[in-house]
């Protein structure tokens, strides 16, 4: 109630656009591998650790549906495949000391290189909880 | 049988440490033997002597694992750090307990492996069960528990020097007081299993209490978690919703709990050096002991607020008691010091909140929405920022 101090856990989201995914795909097979290689580092990094608590990848935009319901009937429409906007690629949560740890992590993101001040790629969000922090 | 278990938990471990060495081992040893007494017990009855059947069962699988380790050459090495002191007599297992909370909340372990290591070695909670309570894999927990024994390899089962112990104690009462906070949550929504954590942080600190009887920073936080916990019945409505203290019904607070609460407080004050818990847990009783919120005696809390903001100054401290200071001397003056002490308390999530509200007693109802409606885009709570979101609509 006074001097409260909580637990609190990120998510750190991944995006990509289409300057992104032109330069992956310019990457050279090995230059590829060793993306791929320090993202295994950093999962067996946060796993050791004890911050990790899920990661995943997301499959493409044109793999998902937009889901609305009208008059109690459910809408879908399949998501364009045109790669015009910036996706959301995938995510890592995690459970560690405080924003300034879970920002050294979103750093070891490769993403995190591909991006600019404001603009960036990787973006850290606090989670809500049901504490109560007031009464 | 499962608080007769988790008493006999860091007993158990307390004597096993202290006959073999090696705390990594025998804490598992004792999660297997806990385990298996959760399996038999309820078949076979309760043994006559619980202690010793654990302890028994415990050492038993302490040497079964002990011949089955492929790299016991490796476990060897590590003994030969953790064997007792030469002088080391065995103490009393009071000792052992507070020595364990102690290594539990060692300064090399980070803050989540010390909660994780204090909930499994003292509390004797599963893996599972601290999974499920801190609402984190099961699989992150037991990294973070092996993590920290690995750690603490070379560090001695024994009480550390007498002037290393305060700070050790406040570690101790740190790490309490999160595990409290954690479960203090709302009684609905996908939570449930947290608000074990409350009755568990209250019951390890009555323990600690009993082991440091004339350490009144540890009598002062038991006060302060009995008279947050007296109110919780009343701090949510039917629907889950944040009732503030000023609205909350008073009929339903737990006297039992606030009564216990505002003797140990006040017997406390009188006999020991004060601080920051003892005054935390004197403004609760103030606030516990008024029949109406109307009733409460502002000027008393302001002036323990005072104090409490030379002990430990910080961004809550000085939000809370700015709140004080206008129950006291009025929402003009409040927002005159909410204002001066702006700038130190820069992208604090609650100052939108308490701005709010002082602009609310002030009757500045259109400034007061607007800043109500930034505290609930701010805060990380869900039931507060329902709360806010209801009073700027309001």
């Amino acid at each position: 109630m006074l001097a409260r101090e909580n637990l609190v856990k990120y998510v750190i989201l991944i995006y990509h656009n289409p300057a992104s995914q032109r330069i992956w795909e310019s990457f050279t097979a090995e230059q590829r591998t060793e993306g791929l290689r320090e993202y295994a580092a950093l999962n067996q990094a946060l796993a050791e650790s004890g911050e990790m608590i899920v990661s995943q990848s997301l499959a493409d935009q044109a793999l998902g549906r937009r889901v609305a319901v009208r008059d109690g009937q459910v809408l879908t429409t399949d998501a364009p495949l045109a790669e015009t906007k910036e996706q959301l690629a995938g995510f890592y949560l995690v459970d560690c000391a405080d924003l300034d740890r879970a920002v050294q992590i979103a750093a070891m993101v490769p993403e995190a290189r591909a991006g600019l001040p404001g603009t960036g790629l990787v973006e850290v969000r606090p989670i809500m909880t049901y504490d109560l922090l007031g009464g | 049988m499962d608080s007769l278990l988790r008493e006999l938990a860091p007993q158990v471990l307390g004597i096993l440490t202290r006959r073999h060495g090696d705390f990594a081992a025998c804490e598992d040893a004792v999660q297997e033997a806990l385990l298996a007494a959760a399996v038999q017990w309820p078949e076979s009855g309760v043994p006559d002597n619980p202690l010793g059947w654990l302890v028994t069962v415990a050492s038993r699988q302490r040497i079964a694992s002990w011949r089955s380790d492929s790299s016991r050459r490796r476990r060897e090495l590590a003994v030969a750090a953790m064997e007792p002191g030469a002088g080391a007599v065995p103490g009393p297992a009071a000792d052992d307990t507070l020595i364990l909370m102690l290594l539990c909340c060692h300064p090399d372990l980070t803050t989540s492996s010390q909660v994780a290591l204090t909930l499994r070695a003292v509390g004797g909670l599963s893996t599972a069960e601290i999974a499920r309570a801190l609402l984190v894999p099961e699989a992150t927990v037991g990294q973070r528990i092996s993590r920290a024994k690995q750690k603490l390899r070379a560090v001695r089962f024994e009480l550390p020097e007498a002037d290393q112990l305060p700070d050790r104690v406040i570690a101790v009462h740190r790490v309490l007081y999160l595990i409290y906070n954690e479960g203090y949550t709302a009684s609905s929504g996908p939570s449930l299993y947290r608000a074990d954590l409350t009755a568990e942080a209250i019951r390890l600190t009555r323990e600690l209490h009993l082991l440091l009887p004339g350490d009144g920073e540890t009598a002062g936080l038991l006060a302060l978690m009995l008279l947050t916990e007296a109110r919780r019945p009343a701090r949510t409505s039917a629907d889950g919703a944040l009732v503030p203290l000023a609205d909350q019904d008073r009929a339903r607070w737990d006297a039992a709990l606030i009564t216990e609460g505002v003797d140990l407080i006040t017997a406390t004050l009188a006999t020991a050096p004060v601080g920051p818990y003892q005054l935390q847990a004197a403004i609760a009783a103030v606030h516990d002991e008024a029949r109406a919120a109307a009733d409460t005696d502002w000027m008393q809390i302001l002036v323990l607020y005072d104090h409490l903001a030379l002990l430990m100054p910080g961004p809550m401290i000085t939000l809370s008691r700015v709140v004080a200071v206008a129950m006291v001397h009025g929402p003009d003056a409040a927002l005159a010091e909410l204002d001066a002490a702006a700038p130190a308390l820069d992208g604090h999530h609650r100052l939108h909140a308490v701005r709010a509200h002082l602009l609310d007693m002030a009757g500045e109802a259109d400034a007061a929405r607007d800043c109500y409606r930034l505290a609930a885009r701010l805060t990380l709570s869900i039931p507060e920022r329902r709360y806010l979101e209801a009073r700027a609509s309001a």
